[in-house]
């Protein structure tokens, strides 16, 4: 795929094209770059600035049209720059800052039966890296975990590009009733010739994929998502262990070995800012509500 | 020239600058060093002597003309002097505030063998400082050279490559992967010791030289080296992507919360204005006692910017002595009269955490010194029965970096052992047309060493293009390897 100035010079500017709710907390967002669009490989995110005085939050690349030049972010409003976002990334607005495609493309290799489960929001993640095995001709078995049937989104995507899927509900409202690691033990159950499990979803699910396929010894991807400031490698922040060695996620990931991520010095290392976090929450809902002309009603 | 000027007819003192008190300082982000105002300045100026030998120069990385500016002070030809500084320097600003001038220009002064050097840093940063205030600028005629060049970074050494080719006729595109331009001038060095309107006026000065700054773009992701030679039509690159990549301390519990990098600390102050949260969005965690283990640049910024973000205490943890801490004396001097406690000749075995994965200590042995070691300094080393604990909520590590993988990932140049890029003595790159330096060279060093880089590399560059121009160093010994001698006319022989 040709890059050419062209495409530096009209790519820029970060326009929301289209926006699609999923549910009263997860959104779409479909993004013009077009040089993006072009350089995006499955596996890899971006980090998003709403606006000036913004955080820099990093995001996956759900999606990338490289026809239409663009590419799709689905997000989760779960702090003050999500929720923030959900009320002001309507079609027609401009992001202030949007840098990819960053951290390693995921590795679509030789895999000839994989397992791509997505857990809640990680779901449009682990869509690009099913489609590309099917592209490249695997065996895909999709697995999708959800809380319940009213959050459940792309089944239709998924059924198109996967050979088999299982959906999975936590109360059984659709598909099977329980979480996605016990849809891999179906999976495994049914399918003995597995070559790769590629997980993405909270670090507790993550955890629960890799503890399930370890005692059958597969290969288990998990794509990690640690506090990010940069994305370039050079604030050290988004560190995280495996075994005893000490790695980058934006720039030696976001992918590993989940056999060997400590999940849990991950889990206690998001919490950091929890207090800063809660504090931006409650001053944001604050004003909004201040601001906000219904809410007097 | 009246009566020629001797060490003892000279003003004895060197001309103390206004600085903001220490007390009052360590609570806001202004500036520490007010600057000379002009009758300092002139005052100041009357302390150099003109060398006939003018050994300032060669202290200088860049080597700039130093008597021929303070000559031009004293004449009150400030502009002229601005001229003078730009034929090398096109940062006075910047590196008369972040040069190590004491291992540097003013290191060789003579002036310093009998009395305290001139003060060549303060008269360069009042020189581009009124150059800032005026808007003066050094804007050549620019002939279209109809070559395009790429520019990967927009720390100093990218600026300086840009700030050359442009002026050479080039159409130059300097890409960062940040939102903002400036690299470390920005995200790393605080506002109070190099405010954010010098950057902004110095990247102003690039603008109008025609250079384009094209911002959130991660070289070599979005697209490679390769891309911009083989289909975005650069006849040439610069790689100017600096030395990112923090060395971890590599002990046990530099894992808990509380435990950052200098750089992370900084850049979420700085670029992200953290300190200003919640106006800004990005939150900074807030240390009541802090320990920064390392004694370099980036570690006194990472403890005055603690002092100021309310830490209560901020001790300095080094394993060598007061004499090898390698910060500008002005920063260690500055961050003692802050407040800061030293801990000279201390190293740091293991933090610790409490029950919910806190900070809240660090365990540290004592050093002594011992015999020199690879880098001639001399090798610290354990006393035994020395460990003790010292208080702390959050630890901060300044302890070096290593060369970022980016570019090295998505590339086929040639790194060296450690990573950093591999150029031969005229900064090219084992891939034709791409040149490479500042911090990605050469590891950590300072800002005027990479923008004399990113100047060298450009000079290169115009040879490589066959751009000729008054001053182009047509007599570099060898440019990949042919002699200039037989430059026009080499063949490539056969095997
Ligand atoms: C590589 C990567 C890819 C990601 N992809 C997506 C994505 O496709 N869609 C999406 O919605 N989110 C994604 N995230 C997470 C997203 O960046 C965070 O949800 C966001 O930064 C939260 O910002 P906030 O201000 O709204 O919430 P905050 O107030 O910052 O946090 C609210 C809650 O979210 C948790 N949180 C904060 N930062 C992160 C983080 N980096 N990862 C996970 N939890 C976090 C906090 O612990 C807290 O519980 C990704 C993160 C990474 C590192
Ligand atoms: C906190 C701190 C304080 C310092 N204090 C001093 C001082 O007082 N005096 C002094 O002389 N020196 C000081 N230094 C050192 C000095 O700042 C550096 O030596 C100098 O900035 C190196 O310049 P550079 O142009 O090579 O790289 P940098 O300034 O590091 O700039 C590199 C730029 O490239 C960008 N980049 C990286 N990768 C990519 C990519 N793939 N694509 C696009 N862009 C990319 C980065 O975001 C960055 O903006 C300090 C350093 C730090 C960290
Ligand atoms: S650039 Fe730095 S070293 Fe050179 S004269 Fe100026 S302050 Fe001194
Ligand atoms: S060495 Fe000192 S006194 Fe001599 S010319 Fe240089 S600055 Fe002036
Ligand atoms: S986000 Fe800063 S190093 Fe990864």
């Amino acid at each position: 795929m040709l890059a050419t100035m062209n495409d530096i010079q009209e790519g820029y500017g970060f326009e929301i094209v289209r926006r699609q709710d999923f549910s009263d907390v997860t959104y779409l967002l479909e993004v013009r770059h077009p040089l993006m669009a072009k350089a995006a490989r499955p596996g890899q995110f971006v980090i998003v600035m709403s606006h000036e005085n913004g955080e820099r939050i990093p995001l996956t690349i759900a999606d990338f049209d490289r026809a239409a030049g663009t590419v799709t972010l689905v997000v989760q409003a779960v702090g003050k720059t999500t929720r923030e976002m959900q009320q002001t990334c309507q079609a027609g607005a401009h992001l202030h800052a949007l840098v990819g495609p960053m951290g390693i493309p995921t590795h679509i290799g030789d895999a000839r039966k994989v397992v791509c489960v997505g857990g809640g929001l990680g779901v449009a993640p682990i869509y690009p890296q099913a489609r590309a095995f099917k592209e490249d001709g695997a065996y895909v078995i999709g697995i999708l975990g959800f809380r319940n049937k009213d959050l459940v989104f792309w089944e239709d995507k998924f059924r198109a590009c996967c050979d088999e899927v299982i959906l999975c509900t936590d109360d059984g409202s659709a598909g099977m009733k329980g979480f996605v690691s016990d849809g891999i033990k179906q999976a495994i159950a049914a399918h003995s010739d597995i070559d790769e499990v590629i997980a993405i979803g909270p670090p507790v699910m993550m955890k629960a994929c890799a503890e399930t396929t370890r005692p059958h010894g597969i290969k288990t991807m998990v794509s990690l998502n640690p506090i990010m400031v940069d994305g370039t490698g050079m604030c050290g922040g988004c560190r995280v262990k495996l075994g005893d060695q000490v790695k980058f996620a934006c720039v030696d990931g976001p992918d590993f070995d989940g056999h060997l991520v400590d999940f849990d010095d991950m889990t206690r290392r998001l919490r950091r800012y929890k207090e800063e976090e809660t504090a931006a929450m409650t001053r944001w809902s604050e004003t909004c509500r201040m601001e906000s002309p219904q809410t007097t009603l | 020239m009246a009566k020629k000027r001797t060490v003892r007819t000279i003003p004895q003192q060197r001309t103390p600058v206004r600085e903001q008190d220490p007390r009052e300082r360590a609570t806001n982000f202004a500036e520490v060093n007010c600057g000379y105002s002009e009758a300092e300045a002139l005052l100041e100026s009357q302390r150099c002597l003109f060398c006939a030998d003018p050994v300032c120069i060669a202290g200088c990385p860049v080597g700039i003309n130093i008597p021929d500016f303070i000559e031009r002070i004293g004449a009150k030809d400030f502009r002229g002097a601005y001229d003078a500084i730009g034929r090398t320097n096109l940062l006075p600003a910047v590196c008369g505030r972040v040069c190590p001038q004491e291992t540097q220009c003013e290191g060789e002064c003579t002036v310093g063998d009998s009395l305290e050097p001139v003060a060549i840093g303060r008269l360069e940063r009042f020189v581009g400082d009124r150059a800032i205030a005026e808007g003066w600028a050094n804007l050549p005629h620019i002939e279209p050279a109809g070559r395009r060049v790429g520019i990967v970074g927009s720390g100093p050494a990218g600026m300086a490559c840009a700030a050359d080719m442009a002026k050479a006729g080039c159409d130059v595109t300097v890409f960062e992967a940040f939102h903002e331009p400036g690299g470390v001038l920005r995200y790393g060095i605080p506002d109070f010791r190099l405010p954010n309107e010098v950057i902004d006026a110095e990247i102003a000065n690039l603008r109008r030289l025609g250079v384009k700054f094209q911002c959130n773009t991660l070289v070599g992701r979005l697209f490679t080296i390769a891309q911009m030679i083989d289909e975005m039509g650069f006849d040439a690159v610069f790689i100017g992507t600096g030395a990112g990549y923090p060395a971890m301390l590599g002990i046990p519990g530099d894992s808990l919360n509380g435990v950052l990098s200098a750089n992370e600390l900084l850049t979420r102050c700085n670029l992200m204005r953290a300190r200003d949260f919640p106006a800004y969005d990005t939150p900074i965690p807030l240390g009541r006692h802090v320990a920064v283990v390392g004694a370099g640049n980036t570690a006194m910024d990472a403890m005055r910017v603690s002092l100021r973000l309310g830490a209560q205490n901020v001790t300095c943890v080094y394993r060598r002595s007061k004499a090898e801490c390698p910060a500008r004396a002005e920063e260690t001097h500055h961050a003692e009269q802050e407040g800061v406690v030293f801990k000279w000749l201390t190293a740091p075995l293991e933090i610790l955490g409490d029950d919910k994965g806190n900070v809240r200590g660090m365990r540290c042995i004592t050093m002594m010194l011992g015999e020199p070691d690879k880098s001639g300094r001399a090798r610290p080393v354990p006393v035994a029965g020395s460990e003790h604990e010292i208080d702390c909520d959050q630890v901060v590590f300044a302890i070096g970096t290593n060369a970022n993988p980016v570019i090295g990932q998505t590339s086929r140049l040639r790194l060296d052992k450690r990573g950093y890029i591999e150029t031969d003595a005229d900064l090219a790159t084992s891939m034709a047309g791409v040149f490479a330096g500042g911090d990605i060279v050469t590891g950590a060093a300072t800002v005027i060493e990479a923008m004399g880089a990113g100047r060298k590399a450009a000079r290169n560059m115009k040879a490589y293009l066959g751009i000729r121009e008054p001053g182009c160093d047509l007599a570099a010994a060898t440019i990949f390897g042919i002699q200039a001698s037989e430059r026009n006319f080499a063949r490539i022989l056969s095997a």
